[in-house]
């Protein structure tokens, strides 16, 4: 059923990899994957602890669908204590990976302590060992993982691993597996490098059971045919990917560009979706292909090349084949973000973060950022090693990646995360973000849903929390005013717990634009043992959410936190359907707090905690 | 008329989903380690192929088992493996220049496409198209039954 | 036209079944020496080992098979063969052909070492060979295999199986020496011992004597080990003795051309008992395996009706499953000079792969370890296939073989 009901549990500190039996309990009550993992991670570290210590945990987590053929059941997630926010961290990957770690038989990793010397984990079904490392710390992400399917013979090998950034402790490294699916945001690679941990190599033969075959296979196929059938998820994405948004996102006025000054880019339509596919001179195009994850019949993924004439490819010096391309918040946050609309540069800095394994979203907010510290002069070239790093400028976006990516000079301010280089620099209030996270691509001055959601949002600011722009842009599942407050409390409510059911059953929230929660459920009550009702469902996610805000409150997170930075409650959007509005958090938290049946400071009230058997 | 798999690399994306549907349906568990599609991939060129046993002609494992464990389906034209007849000698893994009949360790045998009997589930579960079941002479392999011509150690019959 | 095939192995039967499906009015005849119906001797271990009883070893297993196919089987032992008359002797009689083919295949032969008629001594080649091994080889008898070579390790998975305690005595300074490089060979040795079989390598048997109710097997390196019983898989030798004063050129084996003929026209040599063409070397060669057995019938099967059937050459090339850990080779294993060599190798975990490339031909390989896609190094190797760019990437990661082959033909 679902679960092959073991864990591993890895003491770097000691040397020892040990199985143990999966809390069935536990299970049954935060589902697996995101939920899951924060529960053992609740138990087991004091949420106090500083995030790159030995004592922080870092725990790889499957959902009960990953590895079946549930439609996008991929999935997987890191979560530990996050270095960039110091809250809780759960960050969801793709590719194949998380699949291959349930076929060796392993619901999920728990990695304690930290090793002396580097070392990468080797799982190869029920044997797990601890291998040296140290001819592989320095390399990055692709050729660690070349170097270990060489090592071990066998080119089905599936490979998570940190690349430099990791490493050297740049507060937004990153997990990468399959070259270019990431576990990106709140630091994750940054709390595996500080344990010496270099990479996971995963072999799995056991494959994944589930609970009632028949009626399994009823309902994943039915949900992939919803999937087929719905136009975001049956054409749009397959076509555009999630770069479809771009040019959406800049005629509402919500695309923040220039460190959110503006809401609106002109270089818009140069490093969207429209772009990618523009025939170059020689009639070639950036995108060559979309990819699907591990069991996605959706296969959003880009698949981009650059071309050879192009001043990046020319300047590195070597042959770059295709990789994975850009998404829509990469793109933003390299190009519209830092005002930059070269689609190569932005597919080349693309490639930089999978190499060398930093967020794409935190990395480009975080030089958009510097940018403007450059332009009124809190930084100059002597900071920036000569560089020119002004908004619109390529070249110091490339030179930038290659810095952090090297861990060398101005990269390596770079590679402390806005709020901390803003700190550094006296200008706290150039940092965009929420907990110390960078924002994503969506402007909430357009879409006052998502003001709500980036303050809430327990991991800082994510889109991926409670994406309102669903309902807000895309009128899924119902439509509603963006620039309205109303109803948003109790949408971004909904939203957040959906998600939090998602994010730990194994599959991927873009499914959701098809998917509703009920076709979610067929799959995993034939899945899993027991009864998952819908209501079931439901409570489990506010539980989840819940107990992430619980962990929050007790690493020190206040109230106070729950908030967006000056510039987006006071300076008026200037352009665009928006223009003159602010986000209006004030309008929608205490309804927000009251919904969720917490205090009016944003604590769980006695009762809440009852309910929710927390 | 006989009818075989047909692939085309150019819509695959690397879904996995044939290789879940072909080890489901020979396992009733999914493990792409047991599926007798294996979808390959190149990531610098952005192909995936899926890849299988194209039933060839020549039949190369078949004419090597020493026990008669792979006999001809007269209805679908698929070389399946008599699971009670097959020892693991393991001959015919090395016979096939295809590599696309494979030893299983967990089973003692070996393993290869069987079209499911005349409804592959590859087919049904790949949602692009990229692998169809069609009239044999339509397919696109020729292209592979020229490869293995040319690895035949005969060069071709001269009456 | 009548067909006559002297022996009842893999090439016999397949040749006959490839006679029969080119001219469904020829009269074919099948001698086989044997009184079982036609079975492999590769299926022997198995039987051994209890995963299949005798009838698992027959080569087709429908009752009437050959009757149905048309094919008339005689069991006898053939004594000569008369060119000059188109006839061959069996059983006191003479049977007439119009095209002869011999498949008579090989016999293990003993060493040289004294004391092998003793009793308790046996070969591991018959179905009556196996009889005698399974009375012997029970739970925690002394078991001593001489010969490490590719029967022998085979038949040391089966006796494992049945529990004996098994020492291996092997000439060659490795296991497996005609088709595994040193590295592997090694490999598989360390692999046996760690499973609890005592391996001695650069090691003769000197003789055997009886020693009370057991034997004693003397041994060049000094030491004596007394067993229950001996198994003997030094080798095996082309059985063409009946054709002396026939006419037929042999050397090792019976020395055939590019149509499996060989020196008398109209006489045709396939399998373990055909000096045929190497297809790596083109030199002509004795293989003795499998595969070459069913590609010679069906070659000179077709070249006996008339259909031209020029043959390329075969491919050395095996298989082997020693307890447990498979291991094959392909072709010139050993390189070429002036050739490269790809190789990696995991001595804990008991993985290796050699590529060994001619410029960016593929010529020959090993593998231990490893069972999927194995059989493309053959398809690599035998097509000649230009790998390109895939080469360099094939010497970096030599287990990326299915992906070079793959970019190579179907990218």
């Amino acid at each position: 059923m679902a679960w092959h009901k073991k864990i591993l549990r890895v003491n770097l500190s000691k040397g020892t990899c040990e199985s143990e039996p999966l809390n069935l309990k536990w299970a049954g009550k935060y589902i697996g994957q995101r939920g899951l993992g924060t529960k053992y991670l609740s138990e087991e570290i004091d949420p106090k602890v500083d995030p790159l210590s030995p004592e922080n945990k870092l725990i790889i987590a499957t959902g009960p669908l990953t590895g079946t053929a549930a439609a996008t059941g991929g999935r997987w997630s890191v979560i530990c204590k996050g270095p960039l926010t110091g809250a809780i961290a759960a960050s969801n990957s793709g590719g194949y990976f998380g699949a291959e770690l349930k076929f060796a038989g392993w619901d999920m990793i728990i990695i304690e302590g930290r090793s002396d010397k580097p070392v990468y984990l080797f799982v190869q079904d029920d044997k797990a060992q601890l291998l040296p490392a140290d001819d592989l710390w320095g390399q990055d992400v692709w050729e660690t993982e070349e170097a270990l399917l060489a090592r071990h013979q066998d080119p089905q090998i599936k490979v998570a691993a940190i690349g430099k950034a990791g490493e050297i402790g740049c507060m937004y490294a990153c997990v990468v597996n399959d070259k270019h699916r990431a576990a990106g945001r709140s630091g994750v690679g940054a709390v595996m490098g500080s344990k010496n941990l270099k990479a996971i190599a995963v072999r799995g033969t056991q494959g994944v059971p589930v609970a009632n075959p028949a009626e399994f296979m009823a309902a994943t196929t039915e949900a992939k045919k919803v999937l087929a059938e719905d136009a975001v998820t049956g054409q749009g994405l397959p076509a555009m990917g999630t770069q479809v948004i771009m040019n959406v996102m800049n005629e509402l006025g919500g695309l923040p560009a220039h460190n959110h000054r503006d809401v609106q880019f002109d270089g818009a339509s140069k490093i969207g979706a429209e772009a990618m596919i523009l025939p170059r001179p020689d009639g070639s195009t950036n995108l060559v292909k979309n990819q699907a994850c591990f069991g996605c019949t959706i296969a959003c993924g880009r698949i981009s090349k650059i071309s050879p004439e192009h001043f990046t490819v020319k300047n590195s010096g070597k042959e770059w084949g295709a990789s994975g391309g850009l998404e829509y918040e990469s793109a933003w946050a390299f190009g519209a973000d830092t005002g930059v609309d070269d689609l190569d540069a932005l597919t080349y800095v693309n490639f930089l973060c999978n190499m060398h394994g930093m967020d794409t979203i935190s990395f480009g907010a975080t030089v958009a950022a510097a940018m403007e510290l450059f332009e009124i002069g809190a930084i100059t070239t002597k900071e920036t090693g000569g560089i020119e790093l002004k908004f619109g400028s390529a070249e110091a976006l490339v030179e930038m990646a290659l810095l952090v990516g090297r861990g060398e000079g101005f990269g390596l301010d770079i590679g402390l995360g806005s709020k901390r280089l803003c700190e550094k620099y006296s200008k706290p209030e150039v940092a965009m973000v929420v907990k110390g996270q960078e924002f994503p691509a969506y402007d909430p001055r357009a879409m006052q849903g998502m003001a709500l959601g980036y303050a809430t949002s327990n991991r800082g600011a994510c889109h991926l929390r409670g994406y309102t722009v669903s309902a807000e842009v895309f009128g899924v599942p119902v439509k509603m005013e963006p620039s309205a407050t109303e109803g948003k409390a109790e949408i971004t409510m909904a939203f957040q717990n959906a998600t939090s059911v998602v994010d730990s059953a194994g599959i991927c929230s873009f499914a959701t634009f098809a998917w509703t929660l009920e076709d979610v459920q067929k799959q995993l009550n034939a899945d899993l043992e027991g009864d998952w009702s819908l209501e079931r469902l439901l409570e489990t996610g506010e539980r989840i959410w819940n107990l992430e805000r619980q962990f929050n409150l007790s690493a020190g997170l206040t109230k106070a936190d729950d908030t967006l930075p000056a510039r987006l409650l006071k300076d008026a959007a200037k352009t665009g359907p928006a223009k003159g509005k602010v986000a209006e958090l004030g309008k929608m938290l205490p309804e927000y707090y009251e919904l969720r049946g917490w205090t009016p400071d944003g604590v769980p009230t006695n009762a809440t905690l009852d309910r929710l058997a927390l | 008329m006989q009818r075989s798999l047909q692939i085309d690399p150019e819509k695959c994306t690397a879904c996995m989903q044939c290789e879940l549907a072909c080890s489901y349906q020979a396992t009733e568990s999914f493990n792409p380690s047991q599926s007798r599609i294996k979808v390959f991939m190149f990531h610098e060129t952005a192909r995936f192929v899926p890849y299988t046993c194209t039933q060839c002609a020549e039949a190369w494992c078949m004419k090597a088992c020493p026990v008669d464990a792979i006999q001809v389906n007269a209805e679908t034209g698929a070389k399946e493996v008599i699971d009670s007849l097959c020892v693991g000698c393991k001959v015919c893994t090395i016979a096939c220049p295809f590599g696309t009949i494979n030893y299983s360790q967990s089973t003692g045998k070996v393993v290869k496409c069987d079209l499911c009997g005349g409804d592959p589930e590859c087919v049904k579960a790949c949602p692009t198209d990229a692998i169809t079941y069609v009239d044999a002479d339509w397919t696109g392999l020729d292209k592979m039954r020229a490869w293995a011509a040319k690895t035949d150690s005969q060069s071709g019959a001269q009456a | 036209m009548k067909h006559v095939i002297i022996g009842a192995g893999p090439a016999g039967v397949i040749a006959a079944e490839t006679l029969r499906a080119a001219d469904a009015r020829a009269e074919i005849t099948l001698i086989g020496d044997e009184p079982e119906p036609p079975y492999s001797r590769m299926a022997i271990p198995y039987v051994l080992s209890g995963i299949i009883d005798e009838t698992g070893t027959y080569l087709r297993k429908d009752e009437g098979y050959f009757d149905n196919l048309g094919v008339e089987v005689v069991q006898g032992r053939v004594e000569k063969v008369n060119p000059g008359k188109c006839s061959v002797t069996v059983n006191g009689g003479n049977v007439n052909y119009d095209r002869l083919l011999i498949a008579s295949g090989s016999r293990a032969v003993k060493p040289p070492i004294s004391g092998l008629d003793l009793p308790g001594i046996h070969h591991c080649w018959t179905l009556e060979d196996s009889r005698g091994i399974s009375d012997l080889a029970k739970e925690g008898a002394k078991v001593v295999l001489m010969g490490a070579g590719f029967i022998g390790c085979i038949i040391l998975e089966s006796l494992v199986a049945r529990g004996v305690e098994l020492t291996v005595v092997e000439m060659g300074d490795r296991m497996v020496p005609r088709m595994m490089n040193r590295s592997a060979g090694n490999m598989i040795r360390r692999w046996c011992e760690k499973k609890g079989v005592t391996v001695f390598t650069s090691t003769r048997g000197d003789g055997v004597e009886q020693a009370g109710t057991e034997l004693k097997v003397t041994l060049s390196n000094g030491k004596a080990i007394n067993a229950d019983l001996v198994v003997v898989a030094t080798g095996v030798a082309p059985n063409i003795e009946f054709l002396e004063g026939s006419g037929v050129k042999t050397d090792t084996g019976i020395l055939v051309d590019q149509y499996l003929e060989s020196s008398v026209p109209g006489i045709y040599a396939a399998g373990d008992v055909a000096e045929g063409f190497d297809f790596s070397t083109g030199a002509r060669t004795v293989q003795a395996i499998q595969p070459t057995a069913a590609d010679h019938a069906r070659a000179a099967a077709l070249n006996m009706t008339g259909i031209k059937t020029p043959f390329r050459g075969s491919l050395g090339m095996n298989v082997l499953d020693t307890l447990g850990l498979v291991s094959t080779s392909f072709g010139l294993w050993n390189g070429v000079g002036g050739g490269e060599r790809a190789e990696v190798i995991d001595e804990e975990n008991f993985r290796y792969v050699s590529l060994e490339f001619d410029e960016d031909q593929l010529v020959g390989a090993i593998t231990l370890g490893h069972t999927d896609h194995v059989g493309v190094l053959r398809g690599l190797i035998q097509t000649g296939t230009h790998l390109g760019a895939w080469k360099q990437r094939l010497m970096a990661d030599p287990t990326r073989v299915m992906e070079a082959y793959l970019a190579a033909t179907q990218v």
